[in-house]
């Protein structure tokens, strides 16, 4: 077992810096920053400022020299990272990532078997730690049953279970819907007060965790530390370098849209039941031995009507089945029951069922964007998967180029024209899978949390956007967990869980 | 997330992993020496009997099965038209020619397929992978970090069943979906292999995050013991393949190379 398990660590990082294996320019570099035993620090920064790779560091999973080189010295509690495992915990972003085993108990008991921890005593903590973070379901509940929130707290009870000295947190709510949100900040802080522990969170968020921290650190985005001290000091931003930097700021104002008159309907739902269809031949098998029935809807069903300057936000829990809905009203699953009807304005000369369209015919008339952008990336160029939509509707070279190039300096990826998609930061992903949808310039936008890992600037950037958007005349229909972005594009809320129209 | 829930109730579950492993060897070991109906006949018979104890509901166990079924006979069959002939020749048209020499041989591969599948499947889909991962690591000393990160990834099949029908409904979102299919097939399958990676690396940085691969002696929350009744299930196997081999020895239908 390490020594001074339990007791909080201190951080000590002298002009370091890291680079990836195979990348010219460094991740991260020339950060100072000392951290005392038992302090919270927010660290914040603009988006490619390093702030993960920091976190990577100081939870000694960087690798080694194959992967990377690195720069200046980086101890916690007086020892290399790599060689204090256990001493660090780290918790990531994507909720579904985190989950190793098939039980809430043997994932928690996970890292206390790395560690050696002796049986008896493992079971000990895996129960205290679940307590410490409030999940209470049975030890050998299925892991796949638990929500996003709940699955971020196991996660954060197997890191407990280790007894780290230093909790660092990347992002870990930037996934979950408000609900959740609380219920991790919560976790977190109950978890600290009962072990102490140093704590560094990475979030671009700044209201959930700032009465919660004790310091703010913010980094650079050309390296170095950008500004340090209390939360008040640092926050109030006397210079606007964070504003500029694309931190999220408290009290920073949302812009609000002007009324959008609204046109003719472009698509009813009538009692609209949906739900992931049986499509596969295996699936339908598997569910024939499972008893139930072929296709099971998820949520109440829906009556609405989206018309030409609309909007609208599908809102509700995750896993209430917004996605879902949004992939119903795109087109791309059929209806369970109910009617969905392309008015003739939408349709323009193709049957009134969206599902039974074409996939080209979907080009012009329903443009929708997944959660995940790498699902929707086709092309090895952004050029390339920006005049995707466009060259399969044939139209001519020049208007093609012309297309592309407005939407490349629109969406400032200019830059980044003869890049890998794969290969673009969070926020360029997102930006470039909304670009490729407006390229064929549909009357119906459909988005899939289009915010999501967005700093305050690029943020600005979408609203900005998508509310042009709607005074053009399209229609946009959102699923999102972003409260700020359903008021700055002045969309009407659809709770998908209760099915109600609220304005 | 694993495909098929495994069956947790009857006297099969509660047997360590690795005596059904070990079981389901022994018998079919023993059945892949020979191939004549008299030793995978009365394995078959005997396994039946066991089965009638073994507390599984027959819808399960035909619903589970269903695949042995459908794939015995259908082994049988190809050997009738296809295998090769001795005896009196019945029929003979192309490539089928069936014989006194090929009927048999077609009955005792039907028989075989059952007579291997059946134990095999219904071990098998009792098995919990955590408790087989255990039963691998701490019994037969395979290496914990092979078996434990075989384990995790095994979650990740079920990601992959939903990644791939996210690319599909996306591909027709872009307009693309009708147009050359092998392209898009392929195009299609290297986006799934690249988000396998992400996810593959992600996974592994959330398990080195809680100490995998920490240097030092990993200890287990779950103890995987081999008991009594592990031991009689080896004994039971053991007893069914000797009688099968005996009788089909007795009968003079045996037919191993070595036998």
């Amino acid at each position: 077992m390490s020594t001074g398990e339990g007791a909080p660590a201190a951080v000590r990082v002298a002009d370091w810096g890291w680079r990836y294996e195979g990348r010219s320019a460094w991740a991260v570099r020339g950060v100072d920053l000392c951290i005392e035993p038992g302090e919270r620090v927010l660290l914040l920064g603009a988006s490619g400022a390093g702030k993960s790779t920091l976190l990577a560091g100081l939870a000694g999973v960087l690798g080694g020299d194959d992967d990377g080189e690195s720069a200046g010295s980086l101890t916690v509690a007086g020892r290399p990272p790599a060689q204090a495992r256990g001493t660090a915990g780290l918790l990531l972003q994507d909720p579904d990532a985190q989950v190793i085993l098939a039980r809430v108990g043997d994932d928690v008991a996970f890292a206390g078997e790395n560690l050696g921890v002796p049986r008896d005593e493992l079971w000990m903590r895996v129960r205290r730690s679940l307590a410490e973070v409030g999940l209470d379901v049975p030890l050998d509940h299925p892991t796949a049953q638990l929500s996003g929130g709940q699955k971020q707290r196991l996660a954060l009870a197997g890191l407990l279970a280790m007894r780290p000295g230093l909790l660092l947190l990347d992002e870990p709510t930037a996934n979950l819907d408000p609900e959740g949100v609380l219920e991790v900040r919560d976790a977190v802080r109950a978890a600290l007060e009962a072990t102490g522990a140093t704590l560094v969170v990475v979030e671009h968020r700044v209201a959930v965790w700032r009465d919660l921290v004790t310091r703010v650190v913010v980094l650079g985005a050309d390296g170095g530390v950008l500004a340090d001290g209390a939360p008040d000091a640092v926050l109030a931003d006397a210079d606007g370098e964070l504003g500029r930097a694309g931190v999220w700021l408290p009290g920073t104002p949302v812009p609000e849209t002007s009324v959008v008159p609204e046109g003719m309907p472009l698509l009813t739902a009538h009692s609209l039941a949906f739900g992931r269809a049986a499509t596969t031949r295996s699936r339908r098998r598997r569910r024939a031995r499972a008893g139930a029935a072929t296709a099971v809807p998820v949520g109440h069903p829906v009556d609405l009507e989206v018309r030409a300057g609309s909007a609208f936000a599908l809102t509700g829990r995750n896993g209430s089945g917004k996605s879902t809905l949004a992939l119903t009203l795109g087109g791309l699953l059929p209806a369970l029951g109910g009617e969905l009807i392309a008015e003739p304005l939408l349709a323009d000369g193709a049957s009134s069922d969206p599902a039974s369209w074409r996939s080209r015919e979907l080009l012009t008339r329903i443009g929708s964007v997944f959660q995940n952008p790498e699902h929707q990336f086709i092309a090895g160029t952004v050029r390339d998967e920006l005049a995707a939509g466009p060259r399969a509707l044939h139209l001519p070279t020049t208007e093609v180029d012309e297309r592309v190039d407005e939407l490349l300096d629109r969406l400032a990826l200019t830059d980044a024209a003869a890049a890998n998609p794969f290969t673009l930061s969070g926020g360029q992903k997102r930006r470039l899978s909304v670009a490729t949808a407006l390229a064929t310039r549909p009357r119906l936008l459909v988005l899939d949390e289009p915010t999501f890992g967005q700093d305050a600037r690029t943020w600005q950037e979408l609203v900005r956007m998508i509310a042009s958007l709607r005074h053009e005349g399209h229609a946009i229909v959102a699923a999102t967990h972003d409260a700020e972005f359903v008021r700055a594009v002045g969309a009407a809320s659809l709770r998908v869980d209760v099915a109600e129209v609220t304005a | 997330m694993t495909l098929v829930q495994p069956l947790r109730t009857g006297p099969l579950a509660t047997l360590n992993p690795v005596a059904k492993l070990g079981a389901s060897v022994i018998v079919t070991v023993a059945l892949l020496l020979s191939i004549d109906p008299v030793s995978a006949g009365v394995a078959l018979i005997l396994e039946l009997v066991l089965l009638a104890f073994a507390g599984i509901p027959v819808r399960t166990i035909l619903a589970r099965t269903a695949p042995v079924w459908i794939a015995a006979p259908l082994a049988g069959l190809t050997t009738v038209l296809y295998g090769q002939v001795s005896g009196t020749v019945y029929v003979q048209w192309w490539a089928v020619e069936i014989s006194q020499g090929s009927i048999g041989l077609g009955a005792a591969t039907a028989l075989r397929v059952l007579a291997i599948g059946l134990p095999a499947v219904l071990l098998f889909v009792t098995i919990d992978p955590t408790d087989l991962a255990d039963g691998l690591a701490q019994l037969l000393r395979l290496p914990a970090r092979f078996v434990i990160g075989g384990l995790a990834g095994l979650r990740l099949v079920g990601l992959f069943a939903e990644d791939w029908r996210a690319l599909t409904l996306a591909r027709r979102a872009r307009g693309v979906a009708e147009s050359g299919a092998i392209r898009r097939f392929l195009g299609q399958s290297f986006a799934l292999f690249v988000l396998s990676l992400r996810r593959g690396t992600k996974l592994a940085t959330a398990m080195e995050a809680r100490g995998f691969g920490a240097p030092g002696q990993r200890t287990w929350a779950r103890p995987s013991v081999f008991r009594a009744r592990d031991w009689a299930a080896l004994g039971v196997a053991l007893a069914v393949a000797a009688a099968a081999v005996t009788a089909a020895v007795a009968a003079g239908s045996w037919n191993a190379p070595l036998g």
